[in-house]
């Protein structure tokens, strides 16, 4: 009997409680008669087929019932429906759209087999501040050969390379790699085969894999293309597979793999680096054994080469968290922010539905009066709430969706993951739960919190429902965690935009207006002459220079800002003596006019030249930091000095550049004449950015100029083509987006909370509209009664703020990294926030206070 | 929630146990237990209300007006507390009379066709 009740449990109270008696009396009454285990076997079975159906139908009935019972009131409120399905919609889109762009990033489901085995694994020289170093061929032939922990590794590095005959000639994203990368990853090819170590050897024949969307694009999706040869960087390689689609690594460009094949020259030094790792480790070996692991494998190879591996470690960390810091940091922000909004967005739902609560008291109370339970008020009210709730949650899903493509920005294209979460799963969990928690939690406890009162007061004529002490200031303790929440996000957001204002006024030091600038990656070793090279540069200048509206062209080693290494040591007996860690410039080879191209200041002496040739003395251009770090107060022309390889004089001084990036110091500069390169020397540092300074538009230059430098050699892509000011803007783009991001969160926030202390003051003003009457009666002026009601919202204000703005010092403080300089307390931003809280105070409260001023005694005592 | 005003057509078709009840119903007040014996006794054991049928039948058809609860009880000593009795309205009525021509209308179709001996 005790399992019948039991299971009669399954209906709702109210069915239970009236029908449940005499259920329960019948069931006895056929347990007496059923004789036997079969029988009541049989009697079970069938009370259990009984009851679940009909149980469920009963909850249906009663959820159909309340639907429809909440439709018809919400029709009637139409005002409160739309704005509680549009809060809850930005609450929950916002939070949707951060997670789910925050866990595609931070934990991403890697596109490999058991990703949850691969790291990813460096050289540790921490002495020399170098944590993650890349491998040298030898030392990565030595770690696999050695490591127990591992069950296969590779390693890869991305470049890009000339392929000619396919198209255009162009520069196409690629990455070498190991036989070993790809069966580590665990891929397989989706066409052909894989690498094998016959292919990676020295000497083999030259073999490509193709990824699927090149395949697709520049092979239009052939199958007969396996086999066939491919002239990559002036060399022919054979096809031997296609990648499956969605293999995207080590980056989301890379569009073709090649083996390495090292040759003994290569493994002779283990102090060139340019190897990067992955492993897959044994099923069941910790991180932690890995690390143990390769780390002894590092110690051993230190003390047998103590000079190229002195003090060298191993780094190793799983492949799946190598996300930058900065990007980490700012998907963390996004989610706080995300947070905020959604729960500002519930205190806002949960004010709402309160004071709709309150509003209805009468209503509740009558049916409670007719005989609904307490039970089923309650449960009209989740239904009314998760309703709500639910119809935000589709919109707010859309609204994730629509957003997440701007979010995507923010994820570093270097990560080998799709650029955007898409509707996934995971996504929807996340929509799901955020409305479950804006349905229930903020819906029903109001709800209950009103029920909870004397029913019988309520009827009462004239009650004053809601003006209940405690919860008027449960209400006003929800507003003023709206206007802190806000507030925080709005300052958070004011810091973010005054760094990213500080970093767009660094001065660059040139003036990229309207310089247009390509690529011409001359491969080897077909230009290893320099002489070669010289002609290549000298017949696309003099024709570019004819150009009309072209007022100068040069070409460089990189661009500023585009490329922050090539940094090598001074060395010279002419220097003062700085500091021996900062004896080190930046080195860039050009051509003439460069200078006068970017608008960078000749300060002393010359320009590079044309008689500046191969057997001329050797030059340099000296930027101003560099005169002044080692000949400081003298005269820096024609002091001597050493750099990559040659002594040189100086024939000149420039403006410094922020050669690294407008956030970064940047060391000195040197620049040295394109000719003074010996044949087949620092190919790495050969000229291949044109800078083209112009007046005319970009568009209308560009194809005369891919002309010039088909003329000049018919094989040569073109790549990178875009105007030095997208390469400066490029630099704050991320901080752009993030501003722009978190600011469109500040705002909704600042607008959420400003229709909450709206909907309080008004709801207010609504409740005491007789002790509103009976104070002007007795002689209040309308001045008394604007000052009560304003009173009211700035103290809600007043206390929000000073709680917000002791959050957004502590947010700001973990936001530092990202701050550029600017001060967590930063005082303007937060004048500007405080009054930009007043006014949407002033603007909240406006409106209600009229309304309180505008009310006729008379009238608003007649209505009672 | 009452239909009690509506037309009893657009209650039809009923779903069968709503039209045993009504039928058992219609003979006198009846408590749960005698609806159901009621029933079995009337089609031959052919139909066995279950407990959890015929009382979420029973609420929706006091939704609907169909039935209401009897205040008239049996004389104690026949009595059981726990019992309730319920009675057939005139809306009731009219919809089980509604019904029964429904489905004497639906039977004249099948005898046209010759699904059921009889008379066309």
């Amino acid at each position: 009997m005790r399992l019948y009740r039991a299971l009669l449990r399954l209906y709702p109270a109210s069915f239970r409680h009236e029908y449940g008696g005499e259920m329960r009396a019948l069931f006895a009454r056929r347990r007496r008669e059923a004789s036997g285990a079969g029988a009541r076997l049989a009697l079970w079975l069938e009370t259990l087929a009984d009851v679940v159906p009909n149980a469920a139908a009963v909850h249906a009935e009663i959820l159909r019932h309340d639907l429809h019972y909440t439709l018809r009131s919400l029709a009637r409120a139409r005002g409160f429906a739309v704005t509680a399905i549009v809060v809850s919609a930005l609450g929950i889109g916002a939070t949707t759209a951060a997670f789910s762009m925050a866990m595609h990033v931070l934990l991403p489901r890697l596109p490999f087999p058991d990703a949850g085995r691969l790291v990813a694994f460096w050289q540790d020289q921490g002495f020399r501040g170098y944590s993650h170093l890349e491998l040298s061929p030898a030392n990565y032939r030595d770690w696999r050969r050695m490591a127990a922990s591992v069950a296969s590794m590779g390693v890869y590095t991305g470049t890009s390379a000339n392929v000619v005959g396919v198209g255009e000639p162009q520069r196409v994203p690629c990455a070498l790699v190991s036989a070993s990368l790809l069966p580590t990853l665990g891929v397989r090819p989706e066409l052909g085969r894989l690498f094998e170590e016959a292919d990676d050897t020295y000497g083999a024949e030259k073999t490509i894999m193709l990824s699927d969307r090149w395949w697709r694009a520049a092979f239009q999706a052939d199958e007969g293309v396996l086999g066939k040869t491919v002239s990559v960087d002036g060399e022919p390689y054979v096809v031997i597979g296609v990648m499956p689609p969605g293999f995207e690594f080590p980056t989301r460009v890379t569009e073709f793999w090649i083996p390495y094949q090292f040759s003994p020259d290569d493994y002779a030094d283990r102090t060139n680096v340019y190897l990067y790792g992955v492993a897959r480790l044994k099923p069941g070996v910790t991180l932690a054994q890995a690390r143990a692991d390769l780390g002894a494998v590092a110690a051993r190879l230190a003390r047998e080469y103590p000079k190229a591996n002195e003090k060298t470690g191993a780094t190793v960390e799983w492949l799946r968290d190598q996300v930058p810091s900065q990007t980490r940091l700012l998907l963390v922000a996004l989610v706080g922010a995300s947070v905020c909004v959604l729960l500002i967005a519930c205190l806002n739902l949960a004010n709402l539905l309160m004071a709709r609560a309150l509003g209805r008291r009468r209503e509740l109370a009558v049916r409670a009066a007719l005989g609904a339970g307490r039970e089923r008020l309650a449960r009209q009210m989740l239904t009314e709430s998760l309703l709500l709730a639910a119809c935000g949650g589709v919109l707010g899903v859309l609204l994730a969706v629509v957003v997440d493509p701007l979010l995507a920005r923010l994820v570093p294209q270097g990560l080998p993951i799709a650029a955007t979460p898409g509707l996934d799963l995971r996504m929807l969990i996340v929509a799901a739960a955020a409305t479950i928690a804006t349905g229930v939690g903020f819906g029903v406890v109001p709800a209950l919190r009103v029920n909870r009162g004397d029913d019988v007061t309520a009827l009462a004529d004239g009650a004053r429902a809601g003006t209940g002490r405690p919860t008027e200031r449960l209400r006003a303790a929800l507003v003023v965690g709206e206007v802190a929440a806000s507030i925080a996000l709005l300052i958070a957001a004011g810091l973010l935009l005054r760094a990213l204002v500080r970093v767009q006024d660094v001065d660059p030091g040139f003036d990229a207006r309207g310089v247009l600038t390509l690529r011409t990656w001359l491969p080897m070793p077909k230009y290893e002459a320099t002489a070669q090279r010289a002609a290549f540069y000298r017949r696309v200048l003099e024709d570019v220079d004819r150009l009309p509206g072209v007022s100068s062209a040069a070409y460089i080693s990189f661009l500023p800002l585009d490329f922050g290494g090539g940094i090598w040591p001074v060395t010279g007996s002419d220097l003062a003596e700085p500091a021996s860690d900062s004896r080190a410039a930046s080195v860039r080879y050009l051509t003439p006019r460069f200078f006068k191209t970017l608008g960078i200041p000749i300060l002393a002496g010359r320009d590079v030249g044309d008689g500046d040739t191969a057997g001329a003395e050797k030059v340099a251009v000296v930027s101003e930091s560099f005169a002044r770090l080692y000949w400081p107060g003298q005269n820096p022309l024609g002091r001597r000095f050493s750099i990559a390889f040659f002594e040189r004089t100086v024939v000149g001084v420039a403006g410094d550049v922020r050669v690294r990036g407008l956030e970064r110091p940047s060391e000195p500069q040197v620049y040295l004449p394109y000719e003074q390169i010996p044949d087949g020397w620092m190919s790495f540092y050969v000229p291949k950015d044109l800078v083209v300074k112009t007046t005319a538009g970009a568009g209308a230059l560009l194809p005369t100029i891919r002309e010039i430098v088909a003329r000049a050699d018919p094989a040569q892509p073109i790549s990178s083509v875009r105007m030095l000011s997208q390469v400066v803007a490029s630099q704050t783009a991320p901080r752009a987006i993030q501003v722009r991001v978190l600011g469109a969160f500040a705002l909704l926030a600042f607008l959420l909370a400003g229709i909450g202390i709206h909907g309080l003051l008004a709801f207010t003003v609504n409740e005491r509209t007789r002790e509103i009457s009976v104070r002007m009666a007795l002689g209040a002026q309308r001045g008394d009664i604007l000052a009560l009601v304003l009173w009211r919202g700035a103290r809600l204000a007043v206390l929000g703020v000073a709680a917000g703005g002791v959050l957004a010092f502590v947010a700001g403080r973990s936001l530092q990294a990202l701050l550029a300089g600017v001060s967590p307390g930063d005082p303007p931003t937060f004048a500007v926030a405080v009054a930009l809280a007043l006014v949407m105070t002033l603007a909240g409260s406006l409106l209600p206070a009229l309304r309180a001023i505008r009310l006729d005694p008379v009238i608003a005592m007649r209505v009672e | 929630m009452t239909t009690r005003d509506d037309n009893p057509e657009t209650l039809l078709p009923l779903p069968p146990a709503t039209f045993h009840i009504l039928l058992a119903v219609a003979a006198g007040d009846r408590h749960g237990y005698a609806i159901i014996q009621d029933v079995a006794a009337r089609t031959n054991g052919e139909v066995k209300l279950s407990a959890g049928t015929l009382y979420r039948s029973i609420q929706r058809m006091l939704e609907q007006g169909l039935l209401v609860e009897s205040r008239e009880r049996p004389a104690p000593d026949l009595d059981d507390e726990r019992r309730r009795y319920y009675r057939v309205t005139p809306f009731g009525m009219e919809v089980a009379r509604a019904e029964a021509r429904r489905l004497a209308g639906l039977v004249k179709l099948a005898r046209a066709r010759g699904f059921v001996p009889g008379r066309a």
